[in-house]
């Protein structure tokens, strides 16, 4: 009986490997890519990064990124392959550059809140990997409805950039409020204080009587979620910004 | 080979005691397999994996305490719940986990419910009861309720809640879809509450479309709607040319002119550019109307159709004549009867007949129709179910022309994946199916009628939301826990003055007692609110109140005696309850009041970050303009304002500042003060 004692263990490795072999193979889809005919140098961001969205939900814009050369010219006809944590989709997910040297894809974030790294990647000339990497937000409930909160109440003073549909008092404030992605300011400042000056006022932390108390109009929850909502967006992020989902 | 077999069974069984010692080992063995089975079972796999990772945590003695082992189970019977989801998912509830970046540890983002209460599968599908991953996550052939995808996650909130939240900007969207882009004319949809979804589209009468237009138009609108307007909410049907030409020469046959003047020329459309532009922005058209600019993008509202190639459509003496009283044409329409002269009539004709787009009607040649071609286009127009949503003369409309999607065999949402048909490369799931369905109707098969729509991708992503909301679990939840909507009021303002509310369709922009559009404000206590000097001069000459608002009110050339049948109506009705107009004077407050007042408005409340009572030096421009305040709201309305705005108007923006009764005083005292220019130049 002790003569083989080693037969199972071998099949099972053989059949762990055989596991192994087949769900790699799977994995490599180099065959459906199309052929690049050109190699740029590095690749750089057109738009559609920090983009904010509902967790699971397809970014508003596009991400637009494009392939240079030495030179900084375009370069058409470059292959560039997107890639991020499961759960984010790009469609589509690899493509070679148009005319003016630019890739589009939309792109779908998982569905967990945080900050999710996309990767956009091509090849130089020498085959070395060329790698951009773009941060997106994906916003869960609480933050979401801090979001609404924010468009409802805060954006218009908060925010100085002004759309058709909204003009921004920003500028007509003798002191100006901080917009909500300044992290170099705003993450200094605890949970507590954002309630604080939230609630009762910019008079509660010593700052400016412009900033009105919102405390008998939204509620303690509303609050919390606007805090949540800004922690979100903070750049750079905040400590309470979430995890950061990017592949290793 | 029989040889080996019989000395293999003498080797095992040869004498009893070596058959006693293989068949214990044996039943040893066999009774080691279920506690191995438990041992190595997947999540007693993620509670170790849990454990190693809190011990590095520096809350890791708090987390422990709370770590329970074995399958953890959340047990609902009245909401037929058996979760036991957080075997696995650990952490849910540590609310210091949400850092955790790999799942299943992290912990659940926050939201309004508890899990106690209503478990994990009522918002994520997915088998609760399974206690492995693929089983509890996918759709296996024995259970088909695979997890929800996160995008499709507030398709949840709307088993329960029938009114639009804060929180599902995506399910509010989709269900608003399905209302203005006339879903609802041809699927039923009933929500749980058990009310059914009205069409928000408005699609207008056919019957007395040659009044309007032409047969070459109609034909190049039914190939394609959207190459004459991107923004217009009909469909694609995909016809052919020759259906075309049939239905456009039906729809001409079948017409019925309507009764009365409407098709005299009173004046020739002057072509003025100028004068037209200047009247089309002084009479705000474009807060309804869309145009598109010289750089392709829409400038205005979306209440009425665009106007971008308007001179393709309109016949010149129809649109005299709706710019006249388009009330003649169609009584129903949120069209405001502007009393316009025939000068400015012919302005805007002039103005308007320009828009247009020489290729759009370029390559449109009909031929006279046959009485063929017209009997084939009324077939056509019945099979197509035109008749769901416009009004057509001698069609009758059809009833249930397109399945329920909330019937109580086949609800959307629920859709068994064994009853669907995937078109190859599709994801065999069921918001995948729905999705691909918005998208592509008639990729399922070129006989079905379902038009093509042209949603972007978010929109199609709302729509399906709000469909797999139209689910079992939604229909047999207890009935305590649905949401219903705020009741949709249907008041209407009577007598003379409520007719000529409709007549200028106030209720297209304003909202009266919880009916009509939310573009301007609500006027339910506009009564208390303003002095009447002030309301009949802003009829006869609307200023601007707020600086920052690009939709303003439109001047309607009204007849005295029309204000004033409005002023008195509105003075008189709209009245709250709560404040009584005079109880408190217009002018004559103390020095002292009024400057405590300025002190509190411009020191202690900073009301000047939104408001500008000093057009010299203040700049806020988020609320009215207050030069004129004083000679426009009354005290006690500024009064009850200060205390409580959202007391008054619920949605208002202005943050309630609990105001002592004091300082509301002085405000209301510096306020009233503001009188305008005359009051200025006086001091």
């Amino acid at each position: 009986m002790n003569r083989h004692p080693h037969i199972p263990l071998v099949l099972a490795l053989s059949m762990l490997a055989a596991g192994l072999g087949t769900s790699c193979s799977s994995h490599s889809e180099s065959a459906l890519l199309p052929k690049p005919t050109a190699f740029g140098a590095a690749i750089v961001e057109s738009s559609g990064g920090k983009q904010i969205a509902q967790t699971g939900a397809l970014l508003p814009q596009p991400l637009v990124v494009q392939v240079n050369d030495e030179q900084g010219t375009a370069v058409p006809g470059a292959l560039i392959q997107f890639e991020a944590v499961p759960g984010v989709s790009f469609d589509p997910p690899n493509g070679l550059t148009d005319s003016s040297g630019q890739v589009t894809t939309s792109v779908s974030l998982g569905g967990m809140a945080g900050r999710y790294q996309v990767t956009a990647s091509t090849f130089d000339k020498s085959h070395k990997k060329v790698e951009l990497k773009v941060q997106e937000i994906a916003l869960g409930y609480q933050q979401t409805l801090g979001r609404r909160l924010n468009d409802q109440y805060c954006e218009r003073c908060h925010n100085p950039e002004s759309t058709v549909e909204r003009v921004s008092n920003y500028d007509n404030l003798e002191v100006k409020p901080h917009p909500f992605t300044e992290g170099d300011t705003l993450n200094k400042m605890s949970d507590a204080d954002l309630t604080a000056i939230i609630t009762y006022g910019g008079p509660a932390l010593n700052k400016s009587a412009l900033m009105p108390a919102w405390g008998n109009t939204v509620s303690k929850s509303d609050v919390q979620a606007l805090i949540a909502y800004i922690r979100a967006i903070s750049d750079p992020p905040s400590h309470g910004s979430g995890p950061v989902y990017a592949k290793n | 080979m029989n040889d080996k077999f019989r000395s293999l069974w003498q080797r095992l069984f040869g004498d009893s005691v070596r058959a006693f010692g293989v068949v214990s080992l044996v039943f040893l063995v066999s009774l080691a397999i279920a506690p191995a089975k438990n041992f190595f079972s997947e999540w007693r796999h993620y509670q170790h994996g849990y454990l190693r990772m809190i011990r590095n945590r520096s809350d890791a003695n708090t987390l422990q305490r709370h770590f329970e082992g074995g399958i953890q189970q959340i047990w609902l019977p009245e909401l037929g719940v058996v979760d036991r989801c957080t075997s696995c998912h650990v952490g849910l509830k540590e609310a210091s986990l949400t850092d955790v970046a790999t799942q299943p540890y992290r912990a659940h983002p926050v939201i309004p419910h508890k899990s106690e209460q209503f478990g994990c599968t009522i918002c994520h599908r997915g088998q609760g009861a399974a206690t492995m991953v693929s089983e509890a996550h996918n759709s296996t052939l024995a259970w088909e309720q695979p997890i929800l995808p996160a995008k499709y996650i507030e398709s949840s909130c709307g088993q329960c809640h029938r009114g639009p939240l804060p929180g599902t900007p995506q399910l509010n969207e989709g269900r608003r879809l399905l209302s203005r882009y006339g879903c609802v004319h041809c699927h039923t949809v009933k929500l749980p509450d058990g009310s059914t979804m009205k069409a928000t589209d408005d699609p207008p009468s056919l019957s007395h479309i040659a009044d309007k237009t032409t047969r070459e138009w109609i034909y190049a609108w039914l190939k394609d709607p959207q190459a004459y307007a991107a923004t217009a909410t009909m469909p694609n049907f995909k016809l052919s040319d020759d259906d075309a030409r049939d239905m456009s020469a039906f729809l001409i046959a079948n017409n019925a002119p309507v009764p009365g003047d409407t098709t005299t020329v009173s004046a020739k459309p002057s072509s003025d550019p100028a004068a037209g532009s200047s009247l089309y922005g002084e009479s705000f058209c474009a807060s309804c109307h869309a145009v598109q600019n010289a750089a392709g993008n829409l400038v205005g509202g979306d209440v009425g159709p665009e106007l971008t190639r308007i001179g393709n459509k309109v016949k010149p003496e129809w649109l005299q004549a709706w710019l006249r009283n388009p009330r003649v044409y169609d009584a129903e329409t949120a069209m405001p009867h502007y009393r316009f002269n025939d000068g400015q009539v012919a302005t805007l004709t002039g103005f308007l007949l320009a828009k247009t787009d020489s290729d759009l009607l370029a390559n449109v040649h009909l031929e006279a129709a046959t009485p063929e071609q017209v009997a084939h286009g009324k077939r056509l127009v019945s099979d197509y179910g035109c008749a769901s949503c416009h009004e057509i003369a001698g069609i009758k409309k059809p009833e249930n022309f397109a399945p329920d999607l909330s019937s109580t065999t086949q609800r959307i949402g629920s859709k068994p994946i064994t009853q669907l048909v995937f078109l190859p490369g599709m994801q065999h799931t069921l918001p995948d199916y729905i999705a691909t369905k918005i998208k592509q109707p008639r990729s399922f098969g070129q006989a079905l009628k379902m038009p093509q729509y042209t949603f972007t991708p978010a929109q199609v992503d709302a729509l399906t939301t709000a469909l797999l909301a139209l689910n079992d679990r939604s229909a047999t939840l207890p009935p305590a826990l649905a949401v219903p909507a705020a009741p949709e009021s249907d008041y209407q303002p009577a007598g003379k003055a409520g007719k000529l509310m409709t007549d200028l369709a106030c209720f297209s922009c304003h909202r009266i007692n919880g009916h009509g559009g939310n573009m301007a404000p609500d006027l339910t206590w506009e009564g208390s609110s303003v002095q009447r000097e002030w309301l009949v001069q802003f009829f006869k000459n609307p200023e601007t109140l707020r600086p920052a608002l690009i939709r303003r009110m439109p001047r309607f050339n009204l007849a005295d005696s029309e204000v004033n049948e409005l002023t008195d109506y509105m003075m008189t009705v709209y009245q709250n309850p709560a404040i009584d107009r005079d109880s408190m004077p217009l002018s004559g407050y103390s020095q002292g009041q009024v400057e405590l007042g300025r002190q509190l408005f411009y020191g202690k409340y900073a009301c000047q970050g939104c408001h500008i009572v000093d057009t010299k030096a203040d700049k806020g421009y988020i609320g009215p303009t207050l030069t004129h305040v004083g000679s426009r709201l009354t005290a006690a309305w500024i009064y009850g304002w200060m205390k409580n705005p959202q007391a008054l108007r619920p949605d208002t923006i202005e943050p309630n500042r609990a105001m002592s009764d004091d300082d509301a005083r002085a405000l209301t005292a510096f306020l009233m003060s503001q009188k305008g220019g005359q009051e200025v130049a006086r001091k």
